[in-house]
């Protein structure tokens, strides 16, 4: 095995937590990125601004106010402390929320353009067929938006992937426990372990290159000119 | 049994107001210029346009009044749209099916093999929409709606989309949907032909609001609508092949005024004069020409006796007349020359002189 044991519990941290905060980013992030792509409310254009801010925010400014709001002395902090649990800075499941705030847009933003690519054609179609409106959404809308929901599972996951400054303030570097790849391979620089380093960075680039290899084929074979 | 409607849809620079009945049975037409307001009614039809005030009564179903909104996907409509708009990752069995399975068991009347058979779409069935031509995307789309077994279809300029010979392929369908299946059509249109073809009653929009309804054949010959003034009007009568002379290549058709002598144009027309089919004629109105003597030599064959009712002047080189062929109101064109000539005018009796006549669709009895 090319990775030592610590590596591998990073790795295994960092695909869990991917693959839990994207499996949540896709039961919010469905119906919201369905009202945006549908509504015709006035004020979309701020929620649209509020969704976008972890795109352009330095992840150290998100992760400092996640900080603040998850500590002891946060909102969410005292919020858990008050129902006997302990506060969320410095855990797995902090670090799971503070990942769904980074990477919503990567998942909400696919899923939109997915969804309003559509148009109201096909779902008007599906109510002159019996459908009601939540059934046209599960047979229609996902089912033709599948492309999006891919891009939206694998931009999500691997954005989660490649977080570090927001993991690092919230998350406090905790082996075995909030300690992910990419910090991991962070420390083994700083420690001058370029050998570990560079084990633990390929693995990230083939898993990288190998998801993009599955949107890119897959959405070409979804283009149904090519079935 | 009647559709009974009313719209007031107002959208600033647009404004759809209607109140009008339909017949419950055969085809009635929708039919107007672009810009007249013919979807936006459809749509309201189908609950996908919010009109309000609005009142919608279909036979004993009400489905919209002033308490009462019942949502499109709980009204017995079959919706067909100006394109296909099939869905894409289902196949065209599953196309089809998609409504039908929607559908209370003990309200589809309408089975999948019967569309399938009457649209003729046997050999597609486990083909996807992107692997069809237009037109079979088309007839999918019809069949699928079909297959609802709903209370009235609703076709949006379902040929618009066609190139001309997709409509011909597509057209024969439509005259038997509603003599096998029995359900009533509301059937958009800008065309004039389609309408004369497959339609029993029309109503005329203009911008918005009603210009006149009635039946077809009475419609396109009235003089009141701007139909009959323009250069191109024809108008339309109904008979039954009741003759015919394989000598000659002729078949005659009796119609309320008297007996048409139709050639044959193409190899289908011979089959569409059966002996027995009840037939549409289609004639320009500048086919028609007056004389005031039955005159018998003349290379014309459809010559009858009509009498003069309404004459416009169209330019200054031409008129319109409407004239009664027996109990049918019809048209012609002439000069304002000949008319002056002949000495036309209202209430006068006269020999109409037909050029040709076009057969427009026909059907078993």
């Amino acid at each position: 095995m090319i990775l030592n044991a610590h590596d591998l519990t990073a790795l295994a941290i960092s695909v869990k937590l991917a693959a839990i905060t994207v499996l949540l980013l896709l039961l919010i992030g469905t119906p919201l990125a369905w009202w945006l792509a549908r509504t015709r409310c006035r004020f979309k254009f701020l929620l649209e601004a509020v969704f976008a801010l972890p795109l352009v925010l330095p992840p150290t400014v998100l992760g400092f106010y996640l900080l603040m709001v998850l500590g002891p002395q946060g909102a969410m902090g005292k919020a858990t402390e008050a129902i006997g649990g302990q506060p969320l800075a410095f855990t797995f499941s902090g670090l799971v929320i503070g990942s769904m705030v980074y990477s919503l847009p990567f998942v909400v933003q696919p899923l939109q353009s997915a969804f309003s690519a559509l148009g109201s054609r096909p779902l008007e179609v599906a109510a002159t067929l019996r459908a009601s409106p939540i059934d046209r959404f599960l047979t229609v809308g996902v089912p033709l938006a599948r492309s999006g929901f891919l891009t939206a599972t694998v931009l999500g996951f691997a954005h989660t992937l490649g977080e570090f400054g927001v993991v690092l303030m919230i998350g406090g570097n905790i082996p075995g426990r909030t300690q992910v790849a990419s910090i991991a391979i962070y420390d083994h620089v700083e420690s001058l372990q370029y050998t570990q380093a560079h084990m633990l960075a390929g693995v990230m680039l083939l898993l990288s290159f190998l998801m993009l290899i599955v949107v890119y084929a897959a959405n070409g074979r979804f283009n149904p000119g090519n079935l | 049994m009647s559709i009974e409607a009313r719209f007031h849809i107002d959208r600033g620079d647009f404004c759809l107001d209607v109140d009008t009945r339909f017949p419950r049975r055969g085809v009635s037409a929708v039919f107007g210029p672009s810009g007249s307001g013919k979807t936006t009614f459809l749509r309201a039809i189908a609950g996908l346009e919010k009109s309000d005030p609005g009142y919608l009564k279909v036979g004993d179903a009400l489905w919209q009044d002033e308490t009462q909104f019942i949502a499109p996907h709980r009204r017995a409509i079959g919706y067909v749209f100006q394109e296909p708009s099939l869905f894409d990752h289902l196949d065209v069995r599953r196309n089809i099916e998609y409504g039908r399975k929607r559908v209370a068991e003990d309200q589809r009347k309408v089975s999948v093999d019967d569309v399938v058979d009457l649209l003729g779409l046997g050999d597609l069935r486990r083909r996807f929409p992107h692997q069809l031509s237009g037109g079979e995307q088309q007839r999918v789309a019809i069949a699928r709606a079909l297959a609802t077994s709903p209370a009235v279809m609703l076709m949006d300029e379902p040929l618009a989309s066609l190139d001309e010979a997709r409509k011909h392929e597509i057209l024969p369908y439509f005259q038997s949907l509603h003599q096998e299946l029995n359900i009533p059509m509301l059937y958009v249109s800008h065309s004039k032909d389609e309408v004369m073809r497959l339609a029993d009653h029309m109503v005329v929009l203009h911008q918005g609001r009603i210009q006149a309804t009635g039946n077809v054949a009475d419609v396109f010959a009235r003089m009141d609508l701007p139909l009959a003034h323009e250069p191109d009007a024809k108008w339309m009568i109904e008979g039954v092949v009741a003759d015919q002379d394989a000598e000659f290549g002729l078949s005659y058709v009796d119609f309320s005024g008297g007996r048409f002598a139709v050639t044959h144009h193409d190899p289908a027309d011979h089959q569409r004069l059966d002996l027995g089919n009840s037939v549409r004629l289609l004639i320009r109105a500048s086919d028609v020409s007056i004389t005031h003597t039955h005159a018998a030599d003349t290379s014309i064959l459809n010559v009858f006796p009509a009498t003069v009712e309404e004459i416009t002047q169209e330019g200054n080189a031409h008129v319109t007349i409407g004239l009664l062929l027996g109990s049918n109101p019809i048209l012609g064109k002439i000069t304002r020359k000949s008319a002056a000539t002949l000495g036309l005018t209202p209430g006068m009796d006269v020999f109409i002189q037909i050029k040709s006549v076009a057969v427009l669709s026909s059907s078993k009895r």
